[in-house]
């Protein structure tokens, strides 16, 4: 069974772009879905005649779902909440030569800007909401293979970016204690939860919450060290036992931030802001260009730490060889209480930028990225904080494209996928040193 | 506040599906990280595909529900060689996020709406309980036509809840007898000197990847198994199958005692107990305005005191309830 998902897995991998997969109707509107308390329906007409068999979806919130119109041109998608949404006219399958006629629109819909095809749609005051769509003759507007392309391509670069933010962090603690902190996760949620406090329940101005996310960070980073891992070191706690220690803290962390926000999620200030900001075939929004540049200019700045001044050259040493370091005169608690204060304080940035990416807080967004962090980081070779930064990006870059073949709801399974594989390729990862691993 | 009331519903849970599921899960734990020191984060995927492979035997395939558990079984096992191939020759911790990530691909795929037709992605699957309950053997109804209601005090189920306890404490007895008797004999003396040092069981001439690839597959099916009581008794969804699933079967073996035979068991017993007391305390403690917050809050609190209770264990006790210090010196 299971190699019959995988197969269908492969196959879905290498279908072309945008093949359209031959669909029935379903025998009443909306009988292929879940019935929800919400839905959008109406009837697709050209020339007064209804037009059978076309494939519409709806797209919004992480939620996706297509159907078909039966032979009275009828169609009906049920959504989950009461929100926007994004429907999609699947121009393969409508006569040729002919497009949604822009003109005769229900009032207040629009096409959605580069395509004749997509329209934001959004409810009324009832539960339901009536499209009829009509049909004429037209040019098709579609975003090219290659746009797409490289649209997704920022778009990893962006995910990508922030993620090296993360993993960096876990890079530098594996260097220099040698534990895998499966509490990174946490570390983020922190970061975005304070950034939520802030900047939306205290209305601080975003540029002002940003120091306040890093101080905290960083308090928390000191905190954890102190209050935490120093004194496990000192009893002498092995490996093992401290990565289930960070387990541990993980659980507990993420029931905590529950119990202060609860299950809901929240939008930061400017957060789904419009991507009006156009070089060529790229869009972005103000939100993307401030988080990529945070980014880079947070990393450079770790860069610049780890190669040039004496603390960040310390701790490659400790990386290197923690004994030799030991020896020849580095404090290397002192070190590690620095890199722990330095970790915490960019997961809690890389949390607010997860937290404009996805968007919204949540009190377990940390954990939805921190397999692709510990991806990132196998694979640019654990404990080498430049091979994260690479393994990153390789990683967001993966995730965003991948949704170019596969459907969206499986776009981590690339980059996790890509971790088992480049086990068995090459276990010491991009930049690490070969050495034996077993 | 009604003591009888709660008593009688954390009594509940020292017979009940989920804590012999729990068992069986953590006794494969046992095996694997226990015995055989194999940082095994993915038992979550185990139980998934057990309790997938049920299911999507019976309601995709038609096969009797004897041949579900037994695909349940086989699917773990390709699990495990899958899993084991890249990593057993590698350091341990990398087994650790391997598993915990092959987990999670599991899930993904169970959760997509690309195999819906069998998965029935985010929804789960239900309706399948027909030939197992048709194989119980307890009466449902007595000579007067009415229900039969076994058990007493707070144990009293139905005929088909007793069959499933009956069912999933047989399965159990059997893994804990299987674990006892492989674990005294030559093979276990092995698993036990790989963990402990494997360079010099290697220089005995061993195996020693294939013995720990047999000990991750041995774990598996008990996982799988696990998965398999758990689905028994009404549905499965996706969104059971998470890391946490796995972190509280590392909490039940971790409080048990990791390289017990027992520890499991009793480990299982006691979390849910206590899960299930908390569950029932916390909410009217709230209520009667003795703990400062929302009742929903009082829910959520219990969980982090999972948290904290495997870092207790971890630094306090590393080797459980009943474990013998000496049995894990390998952690570290």
């Amino acid at each position: 069974m299971l190699f019959g998902l995988l197969l269908a897995a492969g196959m879905v991998f290498l279908s072309s772009p945008g093949g359209a997969f031959a669909a029935e109707a379903p025998d009443t509107p909306g009988g292929d879905q879940e019935k929800t308390d919400f839905y959008f329906g109406g009837i697709i007409t050209y020339d007064d005649q209804p037009v059978a068999g076309v494939t519409m979806t709806i797209e919004g919130g992480g939620f996706k779902a297509e159907t078909v119109t039966d032979a009275e041109g009828k169609w009906r998608l049920y959504v989950p909440d009461k929100d926007d949404y994004v429907l999609t006219v699947d121009e393969d399958t409508l006569p040729d030569g002919v497009i949604v006629d822009p003109t005769q629109l229900p009032e207040g819909i629009q096409p959605k800007q580069g395509t004749t095809a997509s329209f934001d749609v959004t409810f009324g005051l009832t539960g339901s909401k009536i499209v009829n769509l009509f049909l004429g003759e037209g040019e098709r507007v579609t975003t090219s293979f290659i746009d797409q392309l490289v649209e997704r391509l920022m778009n990893g670069l962006n995910f990508g970016l922030l993620l090296a933010l993360a993993s960096v962090g876990v890079s530098l603690i594996f260097g220099t204690t040698g534990l895998s902190n499966f509490a990174h996760g946490e570390m983020l949620t922190f970061g975005a939860v304070i950034a939520l406090v802030f900047g939306v329940w205290l209305h601080i101005p975003m540029w002002l919450t940003i120091p306040i996310v890093i101080v905290f960070g960083a308090a928390l980073g000191w905190s954890l060290d102190a209050g935490l891992w120093r004194p496990l070191r000192r009893r002498g706690l092995g490996l093992v036992q401290l990565m289930i220690v960070s387990i541990g803290l993980s659980l507990a962390g993420r029931y905590v931030f529950q119990y202060f926000i609860g299950g809901g999620t929240y939008q930061l200030p400017g957060a789904g802001a419009p991507r009006d900001i156009k070089f060529g075939p790229i869009a972005l929004s103000w939100i993307d260009v401030v988080s990529m540049a945070t980014s880079i200019v947070l990393l450079v700045a770790v860069a610049y730490w780890l190669l040039r001044t004496r603390v960040g050259k310390a701790t490659r040493a400790i990386s290197d060889n923690p004994g030799l370091a030991a020896a020849s005169g580095i404090n290397v608690d002192r070190v590690i209480r620095i890199v722990w204060i330095l970790a915490a304080s960019l997961a809690a940035i890389a949390g607010v930028l997860w937290a404009y990416f996805r968007p919204g807080v949540k009190w377990d967004m940390g954990v939805q990225v921190l397999l692709l962090i510990f991806a990132a980081v196998t694979l640019g070779g654990l404990g080498t904080a430049f091979g994260a930064l690479i393994g990153s990006l390789i990683v967001g870059i993966l995730v965003e494209i991948s949704t170019l073949w596969i459907p969206p709801d499986m776009k981590y399974v690339g980059a996790l996928a890509a971790l088992i594989v480049i086990l068995l390729v090459r276990p010491q990862g991009i930049l690490g040193r070969k050495e034996r691993l077993g | 506040m009604d003591w009888g009331q709660i008593f009688n519903n954390t009594a509940y849970w020292v017979f009940s599906p989920e804590t012999i599921a729990y068992a069986l899960a953590a006794t494969g734990l046992a095996v694997q990280f226990g015995f055989g020191g194999l940082l095994n984060f993915g038992m979550a995927g185990f139980m998934a595909l057990g309790a997938y492979g049920y299911a999507i035997s019976i309601l995709s395939f038609g096969w009797p529900w004897w041949v579900g558990i037994l695909v349940g079984c086989a699917a773990a096992v390709v699990f495990a060689l899958i899993l084991g191939i890249p990593t057993l020759r590698l350091r341990a911790d990398y087994l650790a996020i391997v598993t915990i990530a092959a987990a999670e691909i599991v899930r993904l795929l169970l959760t997509t709406q690309l195999f819906d037709a069998f998965t029935n992605s985010a929804d789960g699957l239900g309706g399948y309980h027909a030939g197992f309950r048709a194989a119980n053997p307890f009466p449902k109804t007595g000579a007067d036509g009415e229900q039969i209601v076994y058990g007493f005090g707070p144990w009293q189920w139905t005929s088909d809840q007793l069959w499933v306890r009956v069912f999933g404490i047989i399965l159990l007895g059997i893994a804990v007898y299987l674990v006892w008797a492989i674990m005294r004999s030559p093979w276990g003396r092995v698993l036990k000197g790989i963990r402990e040092d494997e360079d010099a069981v290697r220089s005995l001439g061993k195996n020693v990847f294939s013995y720990k690839m047999q000990a991750l597959m041995i774990g598996g099916v008990f996982g799988a198994l696990g998965g398999v009581v758990f689905a028994l008794p009404s549905a499965v969804v996706p969104a059971t199958y998470t890391t946490s699933l796995t972190f509280f079967i590392w909490t039940i073996l971790l409080l048990g005692g990791a390289a017990t035979v027992f520890g499991p068991v009793v480990g299982s017993v006691i979390f849910w107990v206590i899960m299930g007391f908390l569950d029932n305390v916390l909410p009217v403690l709230a209520q009667a305005d003795i703990l400062p917050m929302t009742a929903q809050q009082a829910a959520t609190l219990r969980f982090i005191l999972v948290g904290v209770a495997l870092m207790l264990i971890v630094i306090f006790r590393p080797q459980g309830i009943f474990g013998n210090k000496r049995e894990l010196t390998f952690v570290k």
